[in-house]
């Protein structure tokens, strides 16, 4: 972009850089040129906009999204869920392997990477699998996965049932220097499952997931990572007890990340009452006392990062018998004002909020970004918290639509998104 | 009751739906229709020229025939459908085959489903009214309301009474309408079974819990027992049916800690000397198949009543 990009007047949070300030910051090159104070950066010839009153941060990195590229096309590809990333804030995503076929191998990443490459909407870190097709016991080439631009390896959706199998996963993910992500959960309690286990799902008639199945996975892989001195980061958590393991683990040193995604600390169970599908997901949302634990442990560092677990599926997915339905919701647009619902409520404040979302993902990861430092890769957010906006079909980008929040008033959105230096995401705005 | 009340629902997917006074309704409207079922012409024309239309997705004898004799002896035209003459066998949804049958307009559907849920599901996607004839582990709303009548008849009235619901109840939608049912009517109801068959929180669809039989059936009016289902061995929900005959069936013993009037209860089809002693079962106590002739009449009620009978 010749002559560069200068945004004027915003609150530039960039806790990698202790700074919450009024700052102008300038574009040049894909690159941070400087960071100034108001009016002092004047002079350049490219791109002005005046950002007063919106918050300037380092571009959102949602670590945990599905975008059903290659395979499920229908749902989402790579494009529209990228485009769905950029609406929301984020620079960049982690994409789960659980597509058709399994990103089990380098051809798959490199597909990916081609795919994301051409859409140019945002940075696409694919996640490989643990074992070969993800069905739970050989490991997947590790070695080629991380060679082909993969950055860290998971099962999710399916979990590693066999505790030697991730135990090897956990001491091979070192030679290659992936991350090894866990989605916790204990088949043989959790297996029919449609919500969470409880009055509701009996008076529904539902079959519950208890919330011990989530549990004894999180203990159990985090003994394994203690075991092997290889860390380890969990995934979507989702119940209060699986947080004062984590908590436990991080106080004696375990080299343990989590995330939990906005559902869990939005809604309870509640939201599937009267057979809502598009509630439907894995884990379940939870009790009050789950969602009042989550926050807890987002404000007190016990949880790292906030994901989306972005899981498009199309209308004959969610339009079904509840039991049949499919799990998961789309999250990359919601996931801002979600996240500024807490801010506003005096749970976390926006540096929380900007590590979360921005530079805990970019450190567990071991990608770039989550920072505006001066040469560093210009990702960047500009959100306006203040703007609000009634959540429709019609608004999204991403090419599904199962969410339990249409029809939601909400406040807080990306207007610009910017990564690399290029404008991925407009809207107008006022200032 | 109120005089401005009517009933006025369109579906009936379960007992969680109806007021008090809707079920007295039901009830009133039921005892008078049961008549018709002793006649020699048993048929009265109310319903000519209505369509209902039996979707059956699971095996049911009983209720399936139940629902057709109540609406043959209305005049309503009746047509049955199983899952495996369905199109949902060639893969079409729920809700498309729901609409196909929309499409040919019919008043009335009455669906049988393994998915809980599934009524409201159709109720939602056509125009027809719907009533559940049990969907999953949800709700059994003809079968709750059967009971409730049969207990009435039986005790003539149904406020204070004491019934104990004895068995697998955390897969039985009959139970848990049956739960709800009773304790909207004013009765105390009482589950036991193994502890692997006590769903959580079913103290807040009203019922309380006894560890053992003999505890839940000290001093009540109605024995339930339950239809103990064989696949439920290799869960593992329980040791053998041996075992449980032995400690969850309904014996003699069980039925002397039991009010000395106390009738004896079970929704059918019966795993005899499982569940329940033969014996009993055929005993003076049973009201079991009074509760099948009552099926007729309250389904009678409610295909009337949700069709505008006024």
């Amino acid at each position: 972009m010749p002559g560069g990009l200068l945004l004027k007047n915003g609150r530039v949070i960039d806790p990698a850089n202790g700074i919450d300030q009024i700052r102008d910051v300038l574009i040049v090159d894909g690159r941070i040129r400087a960071l100034g104070q108001p009016g002092s950066l004047a002079g350049h010839d490219g791109l002005v906009y005046d950002v007063t009153g919106k918050w300037v941060v380092p571009g959102l990195i949602d670590m945990h999204v599905h975008l059903r590229e290659p395979g499920q096309e229908y749902k989402e590809t790579i494009e529209t869920g990228t485009r769905a990333a950029a609406a929301g804030g984020f620079t960049a995503v982690a994409c789960m392997p659980n597509t058709k076929p399994v990103n089990d191998n380098q051809t798959v990443t490199v597909f990916i990477l081609a795919k994301a490459a051409e859409a140019g909407l945002a940075r696409v870190y694919p996640v490989g699998a643990i074992s070969s097709g993800s069905n739970g016991e050989h490991l997947a080439e590790f070695g080629e996965l991380r060679q082909a631009g993969a950055v860290a390896v998971t099962d999710d959706g399916l979990p590693v049932g066999n505790s030697q199998l991730m135990r090897r996963a956990l001491e091979y993910a070192g030679n290659h220097d992936l991350l090894v992500i866990s989605h916790a959960e204990e088949l043989s309690l959790s297996q029919g499952g449609a919500m969470n286990d409880g009055a509701l799902a009996t008076r529904l008639g539902l079959r519950g997931i208890p919330h011990v199945a989530e549990e004894i996975m999180v203990y159990r892989d985090l003994a394994l990572a203690e075991f092997t001195g290889r860390p380890i980061h969990i995934a979507h958590v989702s119940t209060r007890e699986s947080l004062a393991l984590i908590r436990r683990a991080k106080e004696k040193g375990v080299a343990v990340s989590a995330e939990t995604a906005p559902h869990y600390f939005t809604l309870t169970e509640t939201a599937v009452d009267g057979y809502n599908t598009l509630a439907k997901m894995n884990p379940p949302l939870r009790t009050e006392a789950d969602v009042a634990a989550v926050r807890e442990a987002l404000r007190d560092g016990t949880l790292d990062a906030i994901a989306t677990d972005h899981a498009p599926h199309g209308e004959l997915d969610k339009d079904q018998e509840f039991d049949l339905a499919a799990n998961g919701i789309i999250g990359l647009e919601t996931a801002v004002p979600l996240t500024l619902q807490l801010v506003r409520e005096k749970q976390l404040d926006a540096r929380r909020m900007v590590e979360l979302l921005s530079v805990n993902p970019a450190r567990i990861l071991g990608v770039p970004g989550g920072t505006l430092s001066v040469g560093a890769p210009a990702d960047i957010a500009v959100i306006d918290p203040e703007k609000k906006f009634v959540f429709t079909e019609e608004s999204i980008q991403s090419k599904s639509r199962n969410s339990p929040f249409l029809g939601w008033e909400l406040q807080g959105k990306a207007v610009l998104t910017i990564m690399a230096g290029r404008i991925t995401w407009q809207e107008s705005f006022s200032s | 009751m109120d005089p401005e009340y009517r009933f006025s629902h369109k579906h009936i997917l379960g007992l969680a739906d109806l007021s008090p006074e809707d079920i007295q309704v039901v009830l009133q409207t039921a005892e008078s229709f049961k008549e018709i079922s002793s006649r020699s012409i048993k048929k009265v024309p109310t319903l000519r020229g209505k369509t209902i239309i039996n979707f059956f997705f699971e095996p049911s004898t009983r209720t399936r025939l139940s629902f057709e004799v109540a609406a043959k002896r209305m005049s309503a035209d009746t047509f049955n459908i199983s899952n495996s003459g369905s199109s949902t066998v060639k893969g079409e949804t729920l809700i498309d085959t729901a609409r196909n049958l929309a499409a040919m307009n019919p008043d009335c559907i009455i669906l049988r489903h393994p998915s809980s849920g599934a009524a409201r599901l159709l109720a939602d996607h056509i125009n027809a009214s719907v009533i559940n004839a049990g969907d999953g582990t949800h709700e059994h709303p003809s079968q709750g309301l059967l009971d409730l009548m049969t207990v009435r008849e039986a005790k003539g009235g149904i406020a204070g009474l004491k019934i104990a619901i004895i068995g697998d109840i955390a897969h039985s939608r009959v139970a848990h309408s049956n739960i709800i049912g009773f304790s909207k009517m004013g009765a105390t109801v009482t589950v036991s079974g193994p502890a692997t068959l006590i769903p959580p929180g079913i103290k807040d669809l009203g019922a309380q819990v006894s560890r053992t039989v003999l505890e839940a059936v000290d001093g009540a009016d109605v024995i339930m027992a339950l239809r103990i289902q064989k696949e439920r061995q290799q869960d593992p929900l329980f040791p053998s049916l041996r075992e449980y005959a032995r400690f969850f069936g309904i014996s003699q013993k069980v039925v002397d800690t039991a009010k000395p009037e106390a009738i004896i209860m079970h929704p059918g089809p019966i795993n005899r000397g499982v569940e329940l002693d033969p014996k009993l079962a055929d005993g003076s106590r049973s009201v079991i198949l009074e509760q099948v002739t009552n099926g007729v009449a309250v389904r009678m009620a409610l295909i009337y009543l949700i069709m505008g009978g006024d």
